[in-house]
């Protein structure tokens, strides 16, 4: 299946990926040729069948409700590319011009 | 005598235990080995003379004081770079965590320590391990020891290059699609994908949930087995890892392989596999027949559709998985100032031209923020595999790719049930062919994702499976023999392993030393 240039900058823009002009052109043509090999998939019965999400079907793993030390603030910010005393940093979201 | 680094680690712990050497004597062997050699192969991104050289003297003060020892108290341990070692540099082989030291241990790590592992160093992957070449590292590509102009496979390439080379005895890597047990049969080594949550993943830099498990990599089955018994076991902070007893692995190893039924696929045999792999896999049946197994002819009729599943899951869960990478909260950021006044001037400049349309899609600055941050801080490989699991998890498309490839996902599943209902044990070919050319698959993506064809069967199932030497090309190349079991039978993997490995001597043969006249990869 053909993926257009169009459609790459619909996706990466999800994806919250940047593309060059040409990597926008080789992404399409290498997802084109990797998703016309998923076609194969096509011509498998599933009719029917449960999709299995995980190879361990246990559901609902709980552990007691205790309270237990978790990550400081200082810890959790140490690696922060641009932080304050107490926060990350991030562009102005409110208030734009 | 044999260097101390190119023993075992079971050989090594009964010569540390019997006190005719140091664990320093040890790591000093190990740490020589590699300023020796790893100039050539780039089987590490990290080596911690220092803490490494200290954890062996707290090793050997605890012996002297006649101290009890965990199991693997003075062996050299490699980690690959997606496990998080706390406060030293955990990098994925990504620009986007060059600098990230991580607040905590993974669950593996802190088990490896309290067993008295002496961890010498981080080993080279595949960025974020999305590779079967350890070629799409940021920082540099991994040389197979036996052939330098050759990939080590991947994405655990340093993690088996590293043991090849006989640079360490025992490494750590992890597999969601045949990570471990690739680079183990193009380098010649022992490598095992336990069972799907038999390994705690905590602190396993997260790739594809549903498929990724830790394991080890060693010359030996027995050392794998060794490494295993420390690995394994339930772990409350992974809620998938499975709360079962870990078996002594070691003393499970020993045993006959009477009736022990092998099952192979004959469609395994047919087009595709190099003659040469397909050879050295039937010679290797034939000796399982002579130490009494019974050789049983199965199907998989759906083996042939788990590379296209598995690449349609494997980066579903990648593209959700590697949205945490934001610029915000650990890593990779981008220039702010340059990339905000760069915003402006593409917003005035569609003001002048007056295109509201333009001006309307034009990206937030928090979103800019993210897009330039991932633009620069993911490579090729990890970019192709978000947009590609971002396309098959979008509206329109989500039954037609991702659902449809979990239907097939329980299909692929009950192919095996069925086959284990009158197998023991199934053997194949690891990889198509011996190790490919550095570069030579490198801008073909397809080319490389077909090259997991024999393994990624086993994740998609969470099943256990394991590769071992079973033979070598013409070319003096590694040829890997597979082996998988049902869930939670390692003990049977190894077993059979080890008889294998008790009858050849295939998995002792290690690579001509590169010598000083290799070019330096870092280069």
């Amino acid at each position: 299946m053909a993926v257009s240039e169009h459609e790459i900058r619909k996706v990466a823009l999800l994806a919250r990926l940047e593309l060059t002009p040409e990597e926008t052109r080789l992404m399409a043509s290498q997802l084109s040729r990797v998703l016309e090999y998923m076609e194969l998939l096509g011509g498998v019965d599933t009719e029917g069948v449960e999709p299995l999400a995980h190879a361990v079907e246990v559901t609902n793993v709980f552990r007691e409700d205790r309270v237990v030390p978790g990550l400081d603030r200082e810890s959790a910010l140490a690696n922060a590319p641009h932080r304050d005393e107490e926060c990350y940093r991030v562009p102005a979201v409110l208030g734009e011009a | 005598m044999a260097s101390l680094c190119e023993l075992t680690a079971a050989e090594l712990s009964g010569r540390l235990r019997r006190r005719e050497c140091s664990a320093v004597e040890v790591v000093r062997a190990c740490l020589d080995r590699i300023a020796a050699e790893d100039a050539t192969v780039g089987a590490f991104l990290c080596v911690e003379p220092e803490w490494a050289l200290a954890q062996a003297e707290a090793v050997d003060r605890r012996r002297r004081a006649g101290a009890t020892l965990g199991p693997l108290a003075g062996i050299p341990v490699a980690i690959k770079d997606n496990l998080c070692v706390q406060g030293r540099v955990t990098t994925c082989a990504s620009r986007m965590l060059a600098n990230f030291r991580p607040p905590y241990h993974a669950t593996v790590v802190e088990r490896l320590l309290a067993a008295g592992a002496v961890i010498v160093g981080k080993t080279n992957l595949d960025e974020f391990a999305m590779g079967g070449s350890t070629e799409t590292s940021a920082f540099h590509p991994t040389r197979n020891p036996w052939d330098a102009a050759r990939t080590p496979g991947g994405s655990s390439g340093g993690a088996a290059a590293c043991v090849a080379a006989r640079m360490v005895p025992l490494s750590v890597g992890s597999d969601t699609g045949g990570s471990i047990r690739q680079p183990a049969a193009l380098c010649g080594i022992s490598g095992l994908k336990p069972t799907y949550g038999r390994v705690s993943r905590f602190g396993l830099v997260a790739f594809a949930s549903s498929l990724d498990q830790i394991g080890p990599l060693a010359q030996s089955a027995e050392d794998c087995a060794l490494l295993l018994e420390t690995l394994a076991g339930h772990d409350p902070r992974d809620s998938t890892s499975l709360d079962r007893p870990v078996p002594s692995y070691v003393s499970e190893l020993e045993g006959s392989l009477k009736g022990l039924r092998i099952g192979w696929v004959p469609d395994h045999f047919t087009e595709g596999l190099d003659p040469e792999v397909a050879q050295a896999v039937r010679e290797a049946l034939r000796a399982y027949e002579g130490l009494g197994a019974e050789l049983v002819e199965i199907t998989l009729p759906h083996a042939r559709f788990a590379v296209a599943a598995y690449y349609i899951i494997a980066p579903s869960e990648a593209s959700s998985n590697l949205a945490r990478y934001d610029g915000v909260h650990y890593g990779y950021r981008t220039d702010e100032k340059a990339m905000l006044a760069e915003l402006e001037e593409e917003r005035r400049a569609l003001q002048a031209a007056g295109d509201a349309q333009a001006l309307d899609d034009l990206d937030s600055a928090l979103v800019r923020l993210y897009r330039r941050t991932r633009a620069e801080g993911f490579g090729a490989e990890v970019k192709r595999r978000i947009m590609l699991g971002t396309y098959a998890l979008s509206a329109g498309y989500y039954d037609a790719y991702y659902l449809k490839a979990l239907k097939v996902r329980r299909l692929i599943r009950e192919d095996y049930d069925r086959a284990f209902a009158k197998v023991d044990v199934i053997a194949g070919p690891v990889t198509p062919a011996p190790a490919f050319r550095l570069g030579e698959k490198i801008s073909d993506p397809l080319a490389m994702y077909l090259f997991d064809l024999y393994t990624v069967g086993a994740n998609l199932a969470g099943l256990p499976a394991l590769s071992i030497p079973c033979g070598f090309s013409r070319e003096g190349l590694p040829i890997g023999l597979h082996l998988q079991a049902p869930a939670l039978e390692e003990g049977r993997l190894l077993r059979a392993a080890h008889a294998l490995q008790q009858v050849t001597d295939r998995h002792r043969r290690r690579p001509p030393s590169p010598g000083p006249g290799g070019t330096d990869i870092r280069g």
